[in-house]
């Protein structure tokens, strides 16, 4: 018995639709078809009236999300991709992110991104959103990396009092598995140490923490010991963490799959070196996506995103010095 | 105060009676008055931004505000301060806004027409007004996932706001979800300075009704009578769960879109049509016409209004301002999430 990634969260759904009579479910295809990826598999079945079909229109999706939320339900929005979500920015950051700040009413509302690179999936099905929507005020964006972390996190996400970014990464879909749901989980805003190590940290999130892991083992046949933080929200970020890890290790290399012009990954290492520039025996490296579009073809895209490869090479770069 | 009186959103069917032209007509009456209020404030240097007038477009906002009731859904434009009264919110919250009083709404952190309640489904509205029509679908769709029945959501827009992709999605959204939706549009002939030729190019807005198969509905803006008529016909037909109405109002905007616009663009033929007359003007005398109030009566009613106001920006203006030192400028609701906070 093993549940993959995609099933954590469709069973993290059906938790919360069965535990809290607030919660629906309002997206594309995730009526009786199940959602184009089958993350909403029979919930419209099993629980008639709260997973409901919309018309092709994020915006107002998001828009009958934040009403919905004010009149005191828990709306989970499935977006397509993360890419579509796009038509429905305007509600996400200066809707549903400002309510709360403006009038005092919270506004829980999880919209769930489908979101990152797959083999052939090209430029508009392959996007990493979470720098820009961590960049409004007033939302919470978390990135799962791990089928436990996809359950408890799309649970908290729906009891948060707050519009939550749940970033979902494709990749992860179907080959991630794990023996059992957890029963208890860390809470959002800490980070996670996913491999200790003393020579070198890799902060990073999603989908590349296990390109990041494969780096560490690479490199431990070498002799090296990397330290990998898995971020698990990258907003609130957890500071704190990745502070001791390079603390403990001197050398910061920040990994992320999205493009490389500001970013989660930026933002960590302004953090480290404006709070803890004695930590760093060596300067802070980063490592993203290439500045072009994901390209379709697997043998660009392999090249266009970080791979476990890439990492151990920067890695190794910087354990030289 | 004008709401206690007039008992804002107990009219029932407001269609066409005596009492509902009374009561629609003082709060236009108000509504001017502190829209004058407001811009004397401006001109005098009294208010941070903008300040958006609503000038010419009190009897339809009155209609709307007087047609529904305190347990509906009103997501108001920026020319609503009429029916931001009729539906019961209060002279000195509105200059609260204006002034950014902490004890306002809004506590200073937004401004001006920015302003609602929205646990009492008065909905703020962010600047891309066409986004907020979706976002009363939602509230409407809640509540009748609640169970709760009869409620109605009433969102006033302009003309330009028409043009929008967010008008679009919501109001085929509400059709698709039959809910209890009345779009009402101020056809005011510009878009800022945008003329009406250069923002669609059917007859008219009404015509789109069809195109969403929700009820469509075509009303002389400058007409209080009028105005009352149609709007409550089509918050009665919502409420009746005929799904959706789309009601466009024409009539002119009499200001600048804000006070810093001396709206020199507006053409002085529309200036001279039937469009351009004052509605304030043609419901008082239509009134006095009816019988239903002499000249006297107006007169006090006006000399009360400005009493009103002028005690409550009085009052306002020695209302203490928003401190910096004790904002906890925290955008999550949720304390430990926000950034900064120690774990």
């Amino acid at each position: 018995m093993s549940i993959t990634y995609l099933e954590a969260i469709r069973e993290a759904q059906a938790h919360a639709l069965r535990d809290d009579p607030r919660v629906f479910i309002y997206g594309q295809d995730v009526g009786p078809f199940g959602g184009a990826f089958k993350a909403t598999k029979n919930l419209a079945k099993e629980f008639p009236g709260r997973v409901l079909d919309s018309p092709i229109s994020e915006d107002a999706m998001v828009g009958l999300a934040v009403g919905a939320a004010i009149e005191g339900l828990r709306p989970i929005i499935e977006m397509q991709f993360a890419d579509f979500a796009t038509v429905g920015f305007n509600q996400i950051v200066n809707q549903a992110a400002t309510l709360f700040w403006r009038t005092q009413v919270p506004c829980p509302v999880t919209v769930r991104l489908p979101f990152g690179g797959t083999s052939g999936g090209g430029p508009f099905h392959s996007q990493c959103m979470e720098a820009i929507y961590a960049h409004y005020p007033g939302l919470v964006v978390l990135t799962p990396a791990t089928v436990e972390d996809a359950y408890s996190m799309l649970l908290e996400a729906v009891a948060i009092d707050d519009p939550v970014i749940y970033c979902e990464h494709k990749f992860l879909y179907y080959h991630l598995k794990a023996e059992k749901l957890p029963s208890e989980a860390l809470p959002v805003g800490k980070a996670r140490i996913a491999r200790e190590g003393r020579d070198l940290t890799i902060v990073t999130y999603s989908a590349m923490v296990h390109e990041a892991l494969e780096a560490a083992t690479e490199l431990a046949a070498e002799g090296w010991e990397i330290e990998v933080v898995d971020l698990r929200s990258v907003k609130p970020l957890d500071t704190d963490t990745v502070m001791a890890s390079v603390a403990r290790t001197g050398r910061l290399l920040c990994v992320g799959e999205s493009w490389p012009w500001g970013g989660v990954t930026a933002e960590v290492i302004a953090r480290v070196t404006t709070e803890g520039y004695g930590l760093l025996d060596v300067p802070p490296q980063r490592l993203n996506a290439k500045d072009t579009p994901v390209p379709y073809h697997p043998n660009l895209w392999t090249a266009h995103r970080p791979t476990a490869r890439a990492v151990a090479a920067a890695a190794r770069k910087m354990l030289r010095l | 105060m004008l709401q206690t009186e007039l008992q804002p959103g107990s009219r029932e069917n407001p269609a066409s009676g005596r009492e509902s032209h009374l009561a629609a007509y003082r709060f236009m009456l108000l509504a001017r008055l502190l829209d004058d209020k407001l811009a004397a404030l401006y001109r005098a240097g009294k208010i941070h931004g903008g300040v958006f007038l609503g000038r010419g477009q009190e009897a339809l906002s009155a209609s709307v505000g007087v047609s529904l009731k305190k347990s509906d859904v009103f997501a108001p434009l920026i020319r609503d301060a009429a029916g931001r009264l009729a539906f019961g919110e209060t002279v000195v919250d509105a200059l609260r806004n204006y002034l950014g009083s902490s004890l306002g709404p809004m506590r200073g952190r937004d401004g001006n027409v920015h302003r609602g309640r929205p646990r009492e489904g008065y909905l703020p509205m962010i600047s891309h007004l066409g986004a907020m029509i979706s976002v009363a679908n939602g509230v409407l769709f809640a509540r009748r996932m609640k169970g709760i029945s009869g409620t109605v959501g009433a969102v006033c827009i302009g003309d330009g706001a028409t043009s929008t992709g967010a008008f679009h999605e919501a109001l085929n959204q509400a059709a698709v979800e039959k809910l209890p939706l009345v779009l009402i549009v101020a056809d005011n002939q510009y878009a800022y300075s945008t003329p009406t030729t250069r923002q669609f190019a059917c007859d008219s807005l009404a015509d789109k009704a069809a195109g969403y198969g929700v009820g469509a509905h075509s009303v002389d803006g400058t007409d209080l009578s009028a105005c009352l008529k149609t709007v409550g016909g089509a918050v009665q037909s919502a409420r009746a769960g005929q799904g959706p109405q789309l009601v466009v109002a024409n009539l002119l905007r009499l200001c600048g879109h804000g006070e810093h616009d001396d709206a020199g663009y507006i053409d002085p033929k529309l200036k001279a049509s039937p469009l351009g007359r004052d509605c304030l003007k043609v419901a008082e005398e239509f009134l006095l016409r009816q019988e239903w109030a002499d000249a006297a009566q107006l007169a006090v009613w006006r000399s009360n209004a400005v009493h009103e106001i002028e005690e409550a920006a009085a009052q306002v203006q020695r209302e203490p301002a928003p401190d910096p030192f004790a904002e906890d400028w925290q955008a999550v609701s949720t304390g430990h999430l926000n950034e900064g906070h120690e774990l």
